[in-house]
């Protein structure tokens, strides 16, 4: 007899937790990642690894978990993702792996990213076994952002054993992961300890290095560097552009979550950046960063805190369990509504003045294009409003590297395997593709790689030192 | 690391430390700035670039103490102490061309983000003439360097203790109306650019200033800096810092820099506290 249902992960309460930025679910035990194991029908066909973009041999490692061997199971994980404990965390499993698994037909489907997550968490206590680096080859290669996306083409470069130097612009590595997801969604231990085996083996991290700013990629090439990985992100914010918006209060997403995350505001004074929230916050968007703000908002002391959301609820973006975790703590939504003006006292904020909307025709994207009704105008009292209607490409690598291919969006055109515009210069993550996800820039980042090592074989060897 | 190689007191609460940045040194152009983090509980808080020396790989950052982290990076980091980080040179450079006649207004510290940009414009060839201005005597400094990178030097202080007794404003004013000026920059305190933007926007002449927002990354990430410029939202670490003055929304440039005025003096407090248990 198959278990209809998963196993349960236990998890903060959500009145304790909405006091603090501990990570929300606990992780499975041994045992019960064990009975979760026991509900995969080790599939032959298995169309949850066609559904993973990484390709992991799912029933494989969940056959290892349910005999507990865990070592094994990571190991077999660990050859497809190096990123483990962070996919198991935050992939949008319901759209992906978990979407097409064949026993979420009638069922359940297996809890793929907590078994996942499990296996990883097991390893950190247990003693990380890092991939092999591959011989010394000479070849040097800079990879600028280091986002999942860097974090991962530096990995598979040591491994075919090429020499790595990752530059960040911002004081910490590891992108998104660290100034825009929560802690209590991802705890930066976590991504602190991924960075550091990636440093373990042998890639070169350098911080407060601004490429197009402090250098650029020519000076790049010109410093002896045989090619470039671009992984620099999303991260220019969007405003929604009506009246009012920079009225003190207004924060976007980016600022908002970097003031908590990777500045630490939650913890001022003890940390120098502040934050300020007042007590009812609303939150314009619907996707994960929207999400991530609106519970960040609660757990700094917000009364009541709103999420506006032009569509309906079917069609938001957000990861379904986000949305749930977001409900269960009281955040509450409205949606078919969208701000039209934001109202000020004193130039601080006091109000967002709101139109209705209903879904018409289809967009490009498929999804009911929101169109507003006329005359629905009304107003809410808010001290706070937070903008997380998505992020751009960032334009500062573009804008700097002549000969470099950038689509209308300001994305950097590449092909499935990286390669750019430009000679040696490779590209993938969200500067490719737009504001995606933490798995497709990994997956891009691993494609890069490969390209970039046949790149470096089929040209000249560098003269061996 | 970025290990400070001098410490020098220009006056009352400002001070001029000279940093070992290489890599900001070989790109730094004037009118840019640094982000700096004092250590790792540290805020980022953006710094103009006063001077750089490539060969000798450091930049000199001239800095006002009004709150908690200049404050601290005034008592606690000495000549031999390490910043955590120094992220630059951000911003965009400021156009330098020949423009004929340029007046360069400096208001305060301001007189320190002005010395490249009045070095940069006589090297273009312009006939530079300087305005430095300061409440008192006491917060003068860089006199002589100012001399240095200009044609002309006119300096003001408002109790009449050194110069011309006054503002910045009324020699820039004169200057406008009796001489043929072709541009104008103009640095310091917001009320202060925003009142010599109003003087050259009735003389016609164009005013380049350098907006001082409230910053967080400095790579335009956060849009903690947006500034209205021309009715336009624009992000001023990488839009800017350099505008043209008369469109700038002063009121609300001003007002946004009073966001956490509660939280700074909280963190001022705070930081006075324990600077006072420590010490007794
Ligand atoms: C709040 C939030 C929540 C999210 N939640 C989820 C989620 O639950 N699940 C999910 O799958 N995805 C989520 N995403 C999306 C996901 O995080 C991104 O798709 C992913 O991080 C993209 O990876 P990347 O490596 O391409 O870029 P990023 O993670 O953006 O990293 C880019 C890095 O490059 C650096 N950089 C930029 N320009 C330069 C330069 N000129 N020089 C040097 N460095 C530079 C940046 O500072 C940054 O560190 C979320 C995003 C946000 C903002
Ligand atoms: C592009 C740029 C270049 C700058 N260059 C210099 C410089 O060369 N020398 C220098 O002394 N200062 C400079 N500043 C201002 C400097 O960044 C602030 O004084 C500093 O961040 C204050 O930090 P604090 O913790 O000491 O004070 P806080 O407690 O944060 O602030 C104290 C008071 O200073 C004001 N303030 C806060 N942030 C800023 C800010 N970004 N700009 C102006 N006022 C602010 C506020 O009104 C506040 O009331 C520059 C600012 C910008 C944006
Ligand atoms: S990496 Fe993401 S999509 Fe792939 S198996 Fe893990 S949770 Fe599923
Ligand atoms: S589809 Fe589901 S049940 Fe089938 S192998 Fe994959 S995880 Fe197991
Ligand atoms: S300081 Fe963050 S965008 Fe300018």
């Amino acid at each position: 007899m198959i278990r209809k249902t998963q196993v349960p992960m236990r998890e903060q309460d959500p009145r304790a937790r909405i006091h603090n930025f501990d990570e929300v679910p606990l992780g499975y035990t041994p045992e019960e990642a064990m009975e979760e194991a026991k509900r995969c029908l080790q599939c032959k066909n298995a169309p949850c690894v066609g559904g993973c973009p990484v390709g992991i041999d799912i029933p494989g490692f969940i056959a290892h978990i349910a005999k507990g061997d865990f070592r094994a199971a990571i190991r077999l994980i660990k050859e497809s993702n190096n990123l483990p404990a962070i996919c198991g965390r935050v992939c949008p499993q319901e759209t992906q792996c978990q979407g097409v698994c064949t026993l979420g037909r009638k069922f359940e489907p297996v809890a793929i990213g907590r078994l996942e997550r499990f296996v990883a968490d097991w390893e950190r206590e247990n003693g990380v076994e890092l991939p092999r680096v591959g011989r010394p080859t000479g070849f040097r290669v800079a990879v600028v952002g280091s986002g999942p996306a860097g974090l991962t083409c530096a990995v598979d470069l040591r491994r075919y054993g090429h020499e790595v130097t990752m530059f960040e612009a911002l004081h910490e590595p590891g992108g998104v992961l660290m100034y825009g997801i929560p802690e209590f969604r991802l705890p930066k231990a976590i991504v602190k300890a991924e960075i550091s085996s990636v440093r373990e083996m042998g890639a070169e991290i350098v911080t407060d290095a601004v490429v197009g700013k402090t250098f650029t990629i020519d000076d790049l090439f010109a410093d002896g560097y045989h090619a470039v990985f671009v992984g620099s992100g999303a991260g220019l914010p969007r405003f929604l552009g009506v009246p009012g918006e920079s009225l003190i209060g207004v924060y976007s997403a980016n600022e908002f979550l970097t003031r908590v995350n990777l500045m630490r505001a939650y913890r001022f004074p003890e940390y120098d950046t502040p934050i300020k929230v007042g007590r009812r916050v609303a939150v314009v968007g619907g996707g994960n960063v929207a999400m991530d703000a609106a519970r960040t908002a609660l757990r700094l002391g917000a009364e009541e805190v709103l999420v506006l959301y032009r569509r309906t609820e079917a069609e938001m973006p957000a990861r379904r369990e986000e949305i749930h975790h977001a409900v269960e703590e009281g955040v509450r939504f409205e949606f078919l509504v969208s701000p039209v003006r934001f109202l000020g006292e004193n130039g601080r904020l006091s109000g967002v003045e709101c139109v209705r909307m209903e879904l018409g025709a289809p967009d490009e994207s498929g999804r009911r294009r929101p169109v507003p009704i006329e005359g629905s105008e009304f107003s809410l009292a808010i001290d706070t409003a937070v903008i997380a209607i998505g992020n751009r490409p960032h334009p500062l690598v573009p804008r700097t590297t002549p000969g470099l291919e950038v689509s209308r969006h300001g994305t950097i055109v590449a092909t499935e395997d990286g390669a750019t515009s430009r000679k040696g210069v490779f590209a993938g993550g969200d500067i490719v593709t737009g504001a995606a996800t933490v798995i497709s820039a990994m997956g891009a980042g691993k494609r890069a790689a490969a390209a970039i090592h046949h790149y470096l074989l089929d040209s000249t060897p560098p003269a061996r030192p | 690391m970025y290990i400070i190689r001098k410490k020098q007191e220009l006056g009352p609460q400002v001070k001029e430390y000279v940093v070992e940045a290489p890599l900001v040194a070989k790109a730094a152009k004037a009118g840019q700035f640094v982000v700096v983090r004092l250590h790792e509980r540290g805020e980022r808080i953006p710094l103009t670039l006063a001077d750089w020396d490539p060969k000798g790989g450091t930049i000199t950052l001239v800095v006002q103490e009004v709150g908690k982290t200049t404050q601290e990076l005034g008592d606690c980091f000495g000549v031999g102490d390490a910043l955590q980080d120094v992220v630059g040179p951000l911003g965009e450079p400021t156009e330098i061309d020949r423009y004929g006649t340029v007046v360069c207004v400096a208001g305060g510290v301001g007189i320190a983000p002005i010395h490249p940009i009045a070095r940069a414009l006589k090297g273009a060839g312009n006939h530079v003439i300087g305005i430095a201005g300061a409440r008192t005597q006491a917060l003068l400094f860089w006199l002589d360097r100012l001399r240095e990178v200009t044609d002309e030097l006119l300096v003001t202080t408002d109790d009449g203790s050194y110069g011309r007794k006054g503002l910045v404003t009324e020699p820039l004013k004169e200057l406008l109306a009796t001489r043929k000026v072709d541009r104008v920059w103009a640095i310091g305190p917001a009320v202060m650019m925003k009142f010599c933007s109003l003087a050259c926007q009735e003389a016609g002449v164009p005013v380049t200033v350098s907006l001082n927002p409230i910053m967080v990354d400095g790579t335009g990430m956060c849009g903690a800096c947006r500034a209205e410029v021309d009715g336009q939202v624009r992000f001023a670490c990488v839009d800017g810092p350099e505008f043209p003055g008369e469109k700038v929304n002063w009121d609300l440039l001003i007002a946004r820099l009073s966001a956490f005025k509660e939280e700074e003096r909280c963190a001022l407090e705070r930081y006075r506290q324990l600077i006072k248990e420590a010490t007794s």
